[in-house]
């Protein structure tokens, strides 16, 4: 039967999977898919503690950050449309400079 | 292993059985289709091949079969045959959770009695929504990966349309389930039996009038289907998504949109017309009238189809956006209204 | 049993895909494969309602507008100055420490939270599963959240249109 530390684990799992593709990918799109298997993560992690203490305030709290996060990537992908507009490019290295 | 009751034995048959009535289902409406479509136009469609024509789509179905399997070169070959897969697959999937019967021994066959639906899921109405949400995945991929413009721009025209008027269904949908009180279909369905001074049944299309006009419009333009199937056919020479597509892949394409048809005609049967309730028949019997209530709702979907000119696409949008959604709204504070007045 | 490994290798193998693909349409699909195998577990988790909201919202609206822009940009593969062929914890720079930086918090993490007691039995006490419950309680405890996400909602959207607006609005030509 899978515990709570199993479901822990995984989702600790799941997180550093997204922080690493933060660090190492170098193309706008992909560090904000990474953003988003780190917010997986994390709900993971609510649903679960929610389970295991019997209160339905975890999947509630998921909720609320799959909204967060549906709001937070349409405005990183508009900026990142904005981005590729003055550059053609989607690597963030080319941003760097603040000279336009 | 779980032991082979008859009861598993008839879930799995009831599986294949609705499979099967699924995929016979899709071909009897392209011949229902170009019959009805021929009556409307005053001539005789298919009429040679099998009795009346009823052989037609089988005949189709093998030349479309003996058609080379073409492929741009410049498409990603995974994609590209993916994205039919996904189309069909949702297409048959949204089906699993729709009841169309009561529970039923089989005439004493079972020693409990079973539900005429694949999957008896308490979230069932929220399910269909999601599946519905997925099948955008064939149609984009399907216009990406044939690399070419026209299946592009198609492919994005079309999801937009889907996603557009996926919110005004999904708020049909939730107006229906504030009055039925369940997220369950077979709650829903049972929650309309009955009739009021013995006359008029029990139906929530009585109850929700725009809600159901609001469902089956978003429903059509779900489907792609006409009047709202200008990616399909804008240029009419060059087909939107499945431009690039040819043989059994646009089988699957059109397997897939008519297998949603059904589907959306067996939900709104279900959500608005009282599913398989109706008189003179006893309960076990019911899903004849499911069948022909599903009927109506598709020799509907046809009627419209061959009567109605094409809306252009930004009208299509418009409409979307600036009539369906508010309406769609003020239906569900009205609903929210009554049901808080009425008392449920 | 099963069942769980079986999502949970999906899931994480679906995630470390997407992290390592170099073409962003399969990272897409990759990552919608993940939230299918998540929303396996939260069934697993009798919460079936945010199974169903997570297959509604994440992998059914969140990553069509992902779709979408990946191919309105025409997302090229990436370029990159170093060699791609490399492992990234042998790359130089900024690279190698990001790398390194996530394997040590996978480390950290895991001493972390297999230190929360170790309960070997399944879950105890009942599950909350019904929307009923959840309903209620998100209207009544939590109803000024609900009402201040609304607006993030309405401010998301506005400013989503306002930022991919091209500058001098419609009719202006794109800035060169």
């Amino acid at each position: 039967m899978p515990t709570l530390t199993h479901y822990l684990v995984l989702s600790g799992v799941l997180f550093c999977i997204g922080t690493a593709g933060v660090f190492v990918r170098r193309n706008l799109i992909t560090i904000l898919l990474s953003i988003e298997i780190m917010l997986n993560a994390v709900n993971l992690t609510f649903v679960a503690f929610g389970r295991s203490m019997g209160s339905a305030d975890g999947q509630i709290i998921v909720f609320f950050v799959m909204t967060v996060a549906a709001a937070e990537a349409a405005v990183g992908l508009a900026i990142v449309i904005g981005l590729f507009r003055h550059r053609e490019s989607l690597n963030p290295d080319t941003f760097t400079s603040l000279k336009w | 292993m779980p032991a082979i009751t008859p009861l598993l034995v008839a879930q799995l048959v009831l599986v294949v059985v609705v499979f099967h009535a699924l995929l016979l289902s899709a071909a009897a409406m392209v011949w229902v289709e170009r019959r009805l479509a021929a009556a409307l136009q005053q001539r005789l469609g298919p009429i040679r091949v099998g009795w009346q024509g009823l052989l037609q789509p089988f005949a189709d179905v093998i030349k479309l079969m003996f058609k080379e399997e073409l492929r741009p070169k410049a498409a990603d070959a995974l994609l590209f045959a993916l994205a039919p897969v996904i189309s069909a697959t949702c297409a048959f999937a949204a089906f699993a959770v729709v009841p169309f019967g009561a529970r039923t021994t089989f005439f004493g066959l079972l020693s409990e009695p079973m539900l005429l639906q694949v999957a008896d899921v308490n979230v069932a109405a929220l399910v269909i929504f999601a599946i519905a949400s997925m099948s955008v995945y064939g149609i984009v991929l399907a216009g990406w990966s044939s690399n070419s413009k026209y299946s592009l721009i198609g492919g994005l025209r079309s999801s937009a349309q889907m996603i557009s008027y996926e919110l005004s269904y999904g708020m049909a949908l939730v107006s229906v389930l504030l009055v039925g009180n369940s997220l369950s279909l077979t709650e829903i369905v049972n929650g309309q039996a009955g009739a009021w001074f013995g006359v008029i049944p029990r139906w929530f299309i009585f109850l929700q009038p725009l809600g159901f006009l609001i469902f089956l419009t978003a429903g059509v333009a779900e489907t792609n289907r006409a009047p709202f199937d200008f990616p399909e056919a804008e240029q009419e020479l060059v087909a939107g998504y499945h431009t690039e597509y040819s043989s059994m892949s646009f089988a699957m394409f059109f397997l897939a949109e008519y297998v949603n048809m059904v589907t959306v005609s067996a939900v709104a049967a279900d959500l608005f017309l009282g599913g398989w309730h109706g008189p003179f028949l006893p309960e076990s019997l019911g899903w004849i009238w499911f069948l022909l209530k599903v009927s109506a709702l598709l020799f509907f979907y046809v009627w419209m189809r061959w009567t109605l000119p094409r809306y252009r696409y930004d009208q299509l949008m418009k409409f979307g956006w600036k009539v369906m959604l508010p309406a769609s709204v003020l239906n569900l504070i009205a609903t929210a209204a009554g049901v808080l007045y009425f008392g449920g | 049993m099963t069942l769980f490994y079986v999502f949970a290798a999906v899931a994480v193998v679906a995630s470390l895909l997407v992290i390592a693909q170099r073409n962003p349409i399969y990272s897409v699909l990759l990552l919608i494969a993940s939230f299918g195998a998540l929303s396996g577990l939260y069934v697993l988790l009798d919460a079936p309602f945010v199974a169903v909201t997570q297959i509604v919202v994440y992998a059914g609206a969140i990553m069509v507008l992902f779709l979408f822009v990946v191919m309105l940009l025409n997302a090229p593969h990436e370029e990159t100055d170093y060699d791609e062929t490399v492992h990234p914890l042998r790359r130089p720079g900024p690279m190698r420490f990001g790398a390194a930086l996530a394997v040590a918090l996978v480390v950290e993490l895991l001493w972390a939270l297999t230190k929360s007691g170790g309960e070997t039995g399944a879950f105890p006490g009942a599950a909350v599963s019904s929307v009923r419950t959840i309903g209620r309680s998100l209207f009544t405890n939590y109803a000024f959240a609900f009402e201040v996400t609304s607006v993030l909602i309405l401010v998301a959207m506005v400013g989503a249109v306002v930022l991919a607006r091209r500058e001098g609005g419609p009719s202006a030509p794109p800035s060169a």
